[in-house]
């Protein structure tokens, strides 16, 4: 907060417009940058899935708690897949406290 | 042959944000300091630059006639009088829309960086087929944009294009500043425009009436050498765009009223 806001908000005025233009600015491009209607939620879906069936083939996955989800950071937008591993198809338990997850 | 020619973009996305002036105004000072310059006009559609360098009734051929083997690269260039480092390319005819693809750009650019330091391509408006043609031909790009909400927005859009082709760097230059106003805090700050666009700043430019002037009369400010404050502006990012280590200009030095010195402390974060 600067000294004018203060000032402002003392007298109960409006604040300095540049402000208002810097949030909403911020919002719109929030929005802007994530561009998902090339990346339909039925794709998304599909491409989940087809993870899951890869990631199946080598580890026993616990699916009631499997998370793919999509999330954006400055221009950087992820992929982020969190599949917890209950054992390797071999038979060896690796991890059976639901807890311990593998993201990636 | 070996030219290491600079190819670059001035973009913006929004128009009317100061694109062909600025390009004209490079041009003019980077010719003047004595780098053989070429401006490509890209927005054949609804080309100005001309206009701006006072060149409108010197064109005969476009870059198009080039390509169509209609006369050769020498005739279609305009040379500046005053400034014959300089030479303007327009890409094309209004009445030739569709003909042009990426590829035609890439081959008038190969063209020009045989002869040329500098290749400055005067981008059209929008992110549609005009812009990917211009990028096309394109090493590195400059992003103008004015600190407002609506130019702002649509250099973010720009830039989120660009940064998916093979084009760098990628600098910014805010135009149209107004010190007052960003004192007064009705107006973003520069350092508001960098850090949302995540962009290095080459300059800025601030408002001048002196603009309008130049313009009514085809010569842009930096050929005239007059020392208005756009013009010193338009120096300063010539010289950072050819590598000078010379600082940005700064908009409160430039702004020196009581007035102003007050709003600059009324400024202070205090928490």
């Amino acid at each position: 907060m600067t000294l004018r806001d203060l000032i402002n908000k003392l007298l109960g005025r409006e604040t300095a417009s540049a402000n208002t233009a810097r949030e909403r600015l911020q919002l719109v491009l929030a929005h802007d940058r994530v561009d998902m209607s090339t990346l339909t939620t039925d794709l998304l879906d599909k491409m989940r899935r087809e993870i899951l069936d890869v990631v199946a083939k080598y580890v026993e996955i616990d699916f009631d708690e499997v998370a793919v989800s999509l999330e954006t950071e400055d221009r950087m937008t992820a992929l982020v897949a969190n599949l917890p591993i209950k054992r390797t198809i071999s038979g060896e338990i690796k991890l059976k406290d639901n807890n311990k997850k593998t993201s990636k | 042959m070996a030219k290491n020619t600079r190819t670059i973009l001035i973009c913006s996305g929004k128009g009317g944000v100061g694109k062909t002036t600025l390009t004209a105004n490079l041009g003019i000072a980077l010719a003047n300091s004595g780098s053989s310059t070429a401006v490509l006009d890209a927005d054949f559609g609804l080309r100005n630059l001309d206009l701006l360098l006072g060149l409108e009734n010197r064109i005969i051929y476009t870059a198009q006639d080039v390509l169509d083997k209609n006369c050769r690269l020498d005739q279609a260039l305009v040379r500046h009088k005053q400034e014959p480092n300089l030479a303007l390319l327009p890409a094309g005819d209004p009445r030739m829309l569709d003909w042009m693809k990426p590829d035609d750009m890439k081959r008038i650019s190969a063209l020009l960086s045989e002869k040329f330091d500098y290749v400055l391509v005067d981008c059209p408006a929008g992110v549609e087929d005009g812009f990917k043609n211009a990028l096309a031909a394109c090493n590195e790009a400059i992003v103008v944009t004015n600190p407002e909400l609506s130019a702002v927005r649509d250099a973010d859009r720009v830039v989120g294009i660009l940064n998916t082709c093979d084009i760098k760097p990628i600098q910014l230059v805010v135009n149209r500043v107004r010190p007052k106003m960003m004192a007064n805090q009705e107006m973003l700050t520069i350092e508001d425009v960098t850090s949302i666009l995540s962009l290095p700043l080459l300059g800025i430019v601030l408002e001048d009436e002196q603009v309008i002037i130049s313009t009514n009369r085809g010569e842009p400010l930096t050929l005239s050498g007059k020392k208005s404050p756009a013009s010193k502006c338009y120096l300063n990012v010539s010289q950072r765009l050819a590598g000078a280590d010379v600082p940005i200009i700064d908009p409160n030095k430039e702004s020196k009223s009581l007035k102003d010195k007050f709003m600059n402390l009324m400024q202070t974060k205090i928490f």
